[in-house]
Formats: structure tokens, C-alpha cells, sequence
């Protein structure tokens, strides 16, 4: 089975059914399916070869979508980026991938201008907005050897045959970036089967049928929102996707009217939620929520299930490098309410100490995983694929060492302690604190920068900068808005606090244990 | 100085960190064009509460009052107008 068959066998079953509700609009099986066609076609005439890269720089939307499945249907590869990523690290992504095609709105020309200039792989440019007067596209095709299509034209024109099929299930279905330690991007590898594999499997233990509505308020570039889409469309549901969680109020109340069944979120998102009066929506379709990202503190899960006493809750655990790798069975939930639970259906997962041996319940070690789920490593980057992947006990076979310490009690039941390296693990996403201290480097006046991990009860941690400068007048808030023009949202830091000096450490280091 | 231009002012200023004022126009969506993201939301309700005097109560944070600068301008004349 291949990715693009979750839509494949859900057209065929029911083409009328609603698949996704998306900026008002509601769109069938078949309107999906014959968008996809369209679009993958006009991939192919601009030339798309099996596994070339398709990035989506979009925010959440049927175009987004569309274009998931189109790069499939294609044979390519496809690689969303958050919406809010920055220039500089959209092209820096680009060009680690080598993308052929770019599928983005075009309301920003210079944009474009500096991605076809930068990233000469790029062949085709798909501009989702009908575009602005200023964006010259005759000029813009004449300066770059690219064609430029647009959306719209490309729905009207292409055919709505579905294109042969040209991969095997071994073949990559999309790259997932996330931040490595160096704090340059790294894409994740999934092939096709490690995907059907990881959809399946969490499908399984949320039981999911076709007549659940599944609310999607997390970016499509992160992997726990990409696989609400991914599952919804495997078993047939309905998805209401959404920009963002922004607007609470907008959300609920859409959750009221369209009687969404399941409710993904992070720790924040509840934070938001057990703060509001939630009286005036009628949520009573709810039927699971889940969480991943930091644990939720044990308050929280018990005033959840106040709010929502006919809700089940699911606490999981997850690393993109394996998609989803634990989740507590919610009979479990007022025995071990700190605990992340077992691994999933399916898959296995222990802990060892710094020689790779098993350790006994109750040590603390680093998280080991075994499973179809375990990705096929980072793209064109064999050495941290060979750190973080590592033979198993059968020839050939990859485990996946975490970087996450755990430790396990008696009857197997896994909790989160901290992580080995620096990365701090904020709202489920990863960042490396050289990535946020590279930016606060190039802010005139920043003499010394460190960024830490600050334990945080609902983020799990809390991003925080501490900054020397020089006599310049630079203040809190001006570090803050620097931040945000340059990093994507999550990478923002929470806290940011000036002094005159950073602690060292003997060899001249900054002693980073000193500012937490 | 009107409602509208002191709203592009903070964005600019505190959002989106422009030497060059805002360059959208006063029906850009906020999210869409990504100039406000989930946080900047929650900074713009504390924003208008405190230069215009307002109380904006958690059912009134909704795209239709403050996803754009023409949405926002309006709803704090609507408050303004009733306190």
C-alpha cells in the first residue's frame, strides 16, 4: 500500500463523502481526488521524476492538501514547511532537499524572485493565489528557467486522470524537518510503508472509524498534524482543518457545528482551554482528545476530563524520527496520570545505558525503539543517521535511539525524564538552541548569547534567551521582535533576560546548567 | 491619529519588526498573509485593551473582530461606542 491509497480507497468506497472542511468549503472524496489528479499531471509535464521533492510552503488549506497528494500521486516526495518559517531557512530547506517544484501562494514576488535565484532546482513554481498586479510572470519566467503555473489555471486545464502509478512502497513519501543539534534543518525520511505502518497503527488504538470528524488545528508541517490528515483520509473520515488555533472561541464553536468526534491538541492548546468557559458550546459529540508534546501535567488531565467527562484521553509520546512511538491505554490514566504509556500497537521500545544494555524497570536511560514505524533516517546526512539510527539484532534491521531518557516501572509503563542532548523539547516540536542563538547573534548590539531549555509546566519546556549587550540601548521587547521576524513561532523564546555577563565554565565555555 | 493607523503602528512595530511601517493593506488577513501568528493574536487583545480602554471577553476573540486591520478598527469602535 502507498500513502496515496488512503485516498485512493476512500474515493472509491464513498466519492461523495465529505473528506475535508477547510475555509468554509467542503470537499468530497472525488473533488480531492480529481484536484490531486490535476495537479500531479501538471507536476509531470513540468518534468517531475520519481522521488523528486514537491515543497509546500503554504498555511493549512485544501491547496496544501492537494498538493500532499498530488506529489504522491506524481511519485515525488513531498516536504511542507511551516507556513511560518522565515525566507532564509525556506531556501536553506530548498536547497537540502533539491526541490523540483514549489507550491506556494504569490503574493510575495520578491519571494519568489530570491527562491529561483537561490535554489536552481526548482522547475516549477505552483502560485496558489490568484496574483497580486505587481508580479510580473512573463518577466519573472524569462529571468528564471522555471515555469510558473497557477492553481487555479492548473484546474481548469490539466486532465483528472489519475496518473500511473510509478512507486513501490519502499520508496520516500515525504521528508519531515526538524532541528538538529547543530541547529541546521534535518529531513526526516519516511518511505511509503513506514508511513501506512505508523497511520495503522495509531488508527488501531484510537479506534478510528469513518464516522469520526477529526478537528486539525496544527500545521501540516508538523508531523502530528500531517498525520490527522494522513489517518481521516486512511479510514474514510471527515478532517476540519484549520489555520491555526488562534481563535478559541472560532474553533469550539466550529467544533459545535460540525460535530467534530476527535480533538488532537498540544499542552498550550489545553492550557487555552481549561482557562475559557466552555458552557456556552455544545461539545458533546467529543469522543477522544489526544495529546502529545510534553506530558500534560496531572492537573490538567483531571480538569479535562471535568470538562469532558464523556471524552476519552489519550497522553502519548512521539519523536518524528518514529512518528508516534507510546500512548497510555486511558484505563490507565488515574493509575499512572505521569505516565506516557506503552508502546504502540505493534512496535517495541526499551531503555539502555550509554553501552547500549537493557536496563531494568526503574533505570533511567535512553529510549530505544523497534517497529515499522522507525524512519529510514535523515536526508543526505549519514552521519547523524548513523547516530541516531543503529543496527538491530537482525541483519539489516534499524532501531532508534531516541536521545530521549526514560525510565519504566514494573508492569512497563514508560516516563519522560529529559532529554541527553541540548535540544529543548518545547509544544512537541524540537529546538536547538544553536538555531535561536544564531539568530540573536546577528541582532547590532548582542555581545553574548546562550539559549536553554527552562522546565515549563505546559510547554514541557520553555524557550530561554539570555543575552549580553553592549552599551547600545537594546531592551527585552527588541530582542523579542528580532526573534519573531527570523524564527519560525515555536523557536520564539518565552523568556528573554539581559545581563552584563554569562557564566563560564573552566575552559571558557558558557556554563548553560548556570542559567536554567 | 485613527484607530486603524494606531493598530498598523503597534503590528509593525511589535509584530512584525518593520523599520518601513505596514505594508499591507487594511483587509489583509492576518493569518493568511502570516502578519499575526497564534501569539501575536493574544499580544493584539492586550494590545487594544490597554491603548483603547476596552474589555474583550474570550468569545469576542474571533477572526471577524480581529483578523484584519479594518475587522480590529471596527470592533474597537463597537466596544468603545458601548462603554
Amino acid at each position: 500500500m502507498l500513502v496515496q491509497d488512503f485516498l485512493h480507497n476512500s474515493v472509491d468506497r464513498s466519492p461523495e463523502k465529505v473528506a475535508l472542511i477547510c475555509d468554509g468549503q467542503r470537499f468530497s472524496y472525488r473533488d480531492i481526488e480529481i484536484a490531486a489528479n490535476r495537479l500531479a499531471n501538471a507536476f509531470i509535464g513540468g518534468g517531475l521524476q520519481r522521488g523528486d521533492r514537491v515543497v509546500i510552503y503554504l498555511p493549512n488549506s485544501a491547496a496544501s492538501v492537494t498538493a500532499i497528494f498530488a506529489a504522491l500521486k506524481a511519485g515525488g516526495v513531498f516536504v511542507v514547511i511551516n507556513h511560518t518559517t522565515k525566507q532564509d531557512k525556506l531556501i536553506q530547506i530548498l536547497k537540502n532537499c533539491r526541490a523540483t517544484a514549489i507550491v506556494t501562494h504569490g503574493r510575495d514576488e520578491a519571494l519568489i524572485r530570491a527562491i529561483l535565484s537561490a535554489a536552481p532546482s526548482v522547475k516549477t513554481v505552483v502560485l496558489t493565489k490568484p496574483i497580486s498586479d505587481q508580479l510580473d510572470m512573463r518577466s519573472l519566467e524569462n529571468d528564471h528557467p522555471a515555469r510558473i503555473l497557477i492553481y487555479d489555471e492548473v484546474q481548469k486545464t490539466e486532465s483528472d486522470l489519475r496518473p500511473p502509478r510509478v512507486n513501490i512502497d519502499l520508496d520516500l513519501a515525504c521528508l519531515i524537518y526538524t532541528s538538529g543539534s547543530t541547529g541546521e534543518p534535518k529531513g526526516v525520511m519516511s518511505d511509503h510503508s513506514n508511513v501506512v505502518f505508523a497511520a495503522s497503527s495509531i488508527i488501531e488504538y484510537l479506534q478510528n472509524v469513518e464516522d469520526d470528524i477529526v478537528i486539525d488545528v496544527l500545521p501540516l508541517s508538523f508531523d502530528y498534524g500531517l498525520y490527522q490528515l494522513l489517518m481521516v483520509f486512511k479510514f474514510g473520515g471527515t478532517l476540519v482543518l484549520e489555520r491555526s488555533f488562534a481563535y478559541p472561541a472560532a474553533i469550539l464553536k466550529r467544533m459545535e457545528e460540525e460535530r467534530v468526534t476527535g480533538f488532537p491538541g498540544v499542552p498550550t492548546i489545553f492550557a487555552m482551554l481549561l482557562n475559557m468557559d466552555l458552557s456556552q458550546f455544545d461539545l458533546s459529540h467529543l469522543r477522544y482528545i489526544t495529546n502529545t508534546a510534553a506530558a500534560l501535567p496531572a492537573s490538567h488531565i483531571q480538569q479535562l476530563r471535568q470538562k469532558f467527562p464523556w471524552a476519552t484521553i489519550y497522553s502519548m509520546y512521539g519523536l518524528t524520527e518514529t512518528k508516534r512511538t507510546l500512548y497510555l491505554p486511558p484505563d490507565q490514566l488515574d493509575r499512572r496520570p505521569d505516565s506516557v504509556g506503552i508502546p504502540i500497537p505493534g512496535t517495541e521500545a526499551w531503555v539502555v545505558d550509554e553501552q547500549g544494555n537493557r536496563l531494568p524497570p526503574g533505570s533511567v536511560g535512553e529510549l530505544v525503539v523497534r517497529g515499522r514505524h522507525v524512519m529510514r533516517g535523515y536526508w543526505e546526512d549519514p552521519e547523524l543517521t548513523a547516530m541516531r539510527y543503529r543496527p538491530g539484532l537482525i541483519p539489516g534491521e534499524r532501531l532508534c535511539y531516541t536521545g530521549d531518557l526514560f525510565r519504566m516501572d514494573e508492569e512497563g509503563f514508560f516516563y519522560f525524564v529529559g532529554r541527553k542532548d541540548d535540544i529543548i523539547k518545547t509544544r512537541g516540536e524540537k529546538v536547538a538552541p544553536k538555531e535561536v542563538e544564531n539568530v540573536l547573534y546577528r541582532i547590532p548590539g548582542v555581545v553574548e548569547a546562550a539559549v536553554v531549555g527552562v522546565s515549563d509546566p505546559v510547554l514541557g519546556e520553555a524557550v530561554k534567551a539570555v543575552v549580553v549587550a553592549d552599551r547600545s540601548q537594546l531592551t527585552e521587547a527588541q530582542i523579542l521582535a528580532f526573534c519573531r521576524a527570523h524564527l519560525e513561532d515555536f523557536m520564539v523564546p518565552q523568556q528573554v533576560e539581559i545581563r552584563d555577563e554569562l557564566p563560564k565554565t573552566p575552559s571558557g565555555k558558557i556554563d548553560k546548567k548556570l542559567l536554567k | 491619529m485613527t484607530i486603524e493607523s494606531q493598530i498598523k503602528e503597534y503590528i509593525a512595530k511589535n509584530l512584525l519588526f518593520s523599520s518601513d511601517g505596514f505594508k499591507y493593506s487594511d483587509e489583509a488577513s492576518f493569518l493568511e498573509e502570516g502578519i499575526v501568528d497564534s501569539q501575536g493574536v493574544m499580544e493584539l487583545v492586550l494590545f487594544v485593551e490597554e491603548n483603547f480602554n476596552i474589555q474583550v471577553n474570550d468569545p469576542e476573540i474571533v477572526p471577524d473582530n480581529f483578523d484584519s486591520v479594518s475587522k480590529l478598527a471596527a470592533y474597537v469602535r463597537r466596544k468603545s461606542g458601548v462603554f
